[in-house]
């Protein structure tokens, strides 16, 4: 099992709730004070790099016009953590390949970012919430479609390296395609992709070789998924998908006491409880299956995660864990009980921090995780032969003696005897 | 005794008025399957339903079929016409129409357009009149006139259902649609036709940005219908339209928003019955 951090960089300073309408899309941005949102950008890539310190990985997501994700562009905020960071793999989840007007831009920035990792990126994309449709102006009835186009361009723009390539697809024109720099990882980073309901597009993610996450999913709806995914596949006379290209989302919290991690917790709840949104937002024409969408219209369905389900309050999140928390022994346990019930996983996604939960608190609350929980776990669930274990992916230099900065990268490449400069870059110069 | 009034029933709905049952009929046109319903006899008349498909049951029809052959096509995506990928825009529909004026051989065809039923016949009389006689166009979109920060047409995504509904209708109780009320098949029409609006109208919003530098190509005598009080498109957008289209002539309807067909049908067909003349 692999443990990622993850705050979603709040912005936590919100009106009274009968002032605003909707967290997202419409929410005037006059409500952010860049005075304590440049300090809340510092202390958010602070806990990455508590993180990475403290031998956990880390998530970073995006979203667009909202309050709840103050990342409205993931990469830069990756690229900042790949510099300052030294082991730590970093999971941007995702890029919105769905409604990126120019996929090879993000399939440059990953490559950079991989480089500059040596090879710490874990490359997710995902299709993106419904709310993101209209500041992106996507066509809500092709996101599907287009994300697949998308990813399948920036592999091959990855892959490539014998010059440029056409390439016209159904929304994506490029005729003169070359992509630098290369990705540091061969072929190419590991792909990660999100998804809710549709298990057609679950089991097209894991039989290409992606990781597939879901977020904050009751267990009843993670092993539906997941053991749909399997049962395609096997279907398909295709082995069983070992357990690391399945990922998972929960609230957690780890306190000394009971009523410590109590705390904890309720403050990460504040990402349930501060979701309102207006319901046009969750379902525009072409997002959900058709007859879904019709019951959304006659009133049948709310779409998403409604308000039903978030006034149903901690104790139902911790029954269906979608909520993991407690003293580290009561972690442990939780979490062995939804790897059994769900059928496995291998990548645990821990939501640690949310709304304006204090650094020391979710420091606190990262360190008993990191210390206490993850060493009992770290064992439990097993990789696929293809990609292998995540401290083996890639090409990186010894982790112990990079500190990140030049003269410790040639000593430590010196002793690797993994050349500083390309035998190429010679000889071209000596011509 | 129950089975009897049930044949009674079966009877009285197989005998229809003279020239006011529908007939149904399927053309292949390039790779979309359209569903044609046809009624009445007389001129032709080429009826354009709008994005809300209010138009193929209202009374409306039953005066205009009383003298015109009355030819209702659903769009692709709407009814049981088919979307091919092929189709990505109100303006390939357009193509389609123009076939099947073709295939059905017809000429001197009035068209009546509804909103996006307008913009259609828009782009097909600037394609090819040759078959065209009249426009008669309600609350056509299709066209920006604005500038890039004006909103010329209100974004019906954006905004909660009964906030639309007051942009459609000046009196809201006028709209025949009731969404909380509709039955699981009206339910999945509904979403179908919306799915398929957002396809072909999401980007660019509602207008083809090319079209308004050529609709001095509209050379058959035209009306464009206004609803006064109309929150989607304002009538000063109406009567820009207007004035693009050589000769058009502009009418607005007091009390009445997007539907004017819908809210107003006796003041509709005032104006209406002496331009079909």
């Amino acid at each position: 099992m692999e443990f990622y951090h993850f705050t979603e960089f709040p912005w936590p300073y919100l009106p009274p709730e009968d002032e605003y309408t909707s967290m997202r899309v419409n929410l005037p941005s006059k409500v952010y004070d860049p005075d304590i949102g440049a300090d809340l950008y510092n202390s958010y890539l602070d806990q990455h790099l508590l993180a990475d310190e403290l031998g956990l990985n880390c998530m970073i997501n995006e979203h667009h016009q909202t309050a709840t994700c103050m990342n409205s562009a993931a990469p830069l905020s990756v690229a900042i953590v790949a510099r300052e960071t030294k082991q730590a793999r970093i999971c941007i989840l995702g890029n919105p390949a769905a409604n990126l007007r120019d996929p090879i831009r993000c399939a440059e920035e990953m490559a950079m970012i991989d480089n500059i990792s040596h090879g710490r990126l874990e490359c997710g994309f995902v299709r993106g919430v419904p709310y993101e449709l209209f500041g992106s102006n996507c066509n809500p009835t092709e996101t599907s479609a287009r994300l697949w186009e998308s990813i399948d361009l920036m592999k091959k723009a990855w892959t490539t390296h014998d010059g440029p390539f056409n390439y016209e697809g159904k929304w994506i024109h490029k005729r003169q395609v070359n992509v630098w720099p290369r990705p540091y990882q061969e072929p190419h980073m590991p792909i990660w992709m999100t998804g809710g309901s549709d298990v057609n597009h679950a089991t097209r993610s894991v039989e290409s070789g992606y990781t597939f996450t879901m977020f904050l999913t009751p267990t009843a709806g993670m092993k539906k998924m997941f053991d749909g995914v399997r049962a395609n596949l096997k279907k398909k006379g295709l082995p069983k998908p070992s357990d690391d290209l399945f990922a998972f989302m929960p609230l957690v919290a780890v306190g000394e006491t009971e009523e410590e991690a109590l705390k904890f917790v309720q403050q990460v709840f504040w990402y349930v409880t501060h979701n309102k949104a207006e319901p046009q937002f969750r379902a525009p024409p072409g997002y959900v299956e058709t007859n879904l969408y019709a019951n959304f219209l006659s009133g049948k369905f709310s779409g998403g995660r409604t308000d039903a389900i978030r006034t149903k309050g901690m104790d139902y999140f911790r029954d269906n864990g979608v909520a993991v928390f407690g003293t580290p022994d009561q972690v442990v346990k939780q979490l062995k009980k939804i790897y059994k019930d769900i059928g496995g996983f291998g990548h645990l996604i821990a939501m640690l921090h949310s709304g304006d939960m204090p650094y020391k608190d979710a420091a606190k609350s990262m360190k008993l995780f990191a210390e206490e929980v993850a060493p009992q776990l770290k064992d439990i669930g097993n990789v696929s032969d293809k990609v292998g274990p995540l401290k083996d992916r890639g090409r990186p230099v010894p982790a112990a003696k990079f500190s990140g900065r030049t003269e410790a990268l040639e000593a430590a490449r010196a002793k690797t005897g993994v050349p500083v400069r390309s035998p190429n870059k010679k000889k071209s110069r000596a011509a | 005794m129950a089975a009897q009034k049930k044949a009674a029933r079966r009877k009285k709905a197989a005998a229809p008025k003279p020239g006011v049952r529908a007939t149904r009929k399927t053309y292949q046109l390039q790779e979309a399957r359209v569903v044609v319903e046809t009624r009445g006899a007389g001129k032709p008349l080429l009826l354009l339903h709008s994005e809300d498909r209010y138009e193929h049951n209202t009374p409306l029809i039953d005066e205009l079929a009383r003298n015109h052959r009355v030819i209702m096509p659903w769009m692709p995506g709407f009814d049981k016409s088919t979307l091919p990928d092929s189709v990505t825009s109100i303006e390939d529909i357009s193509y389609l129409y123009l076939d099947l004026l073709d295939r059905m051989k017809l000429t001197d065809v009035t068209v009546l357009g509804f909103s996006v039923g307008g913009w259609i016949a828009n782009e097909m009389a600037t394609k090819n009149c040759s078959r065209l006689k009249k426009l008669a166009l309600v609350t056509p979109v299709g066209i920006k006139n604005g500038g890039p920060y004006d909103r010329d047409i209100e974004d019906i995504y954006f905004h909660r259902f009964d906030v639309v509904k007051k942009m459609k209708f000046h009196d809201i109780k006028k709209d025949p649609r009731v969404l909380t009320e509709m039955s699981e098949a009206e339910a999945m029409d509904e979403a179908r036709a919306r799915e398929t609006t957002a396809q072909l109208c999401w980007d660019p919003y509602f207008h083809n940005p090319s079209l308004r530098y050529r609709l001095n190509r509209v050379t058959v005598k035209t009306l464009l219908i206004w609803g006064a009080n109309d929150g989607i498109v304002k009538p000063a957008y109406g009567r820009a339209y207007a004035k693009k289209i050589p000769g058009a002539k502009f009418v607005s309807i007091p009390k009445a928003g997007h539907f004017p067909h819908v809210e107003q049908p006796d003041a509709f067909m005032k104006i209406l019955r002496p331009f079909l003349r």
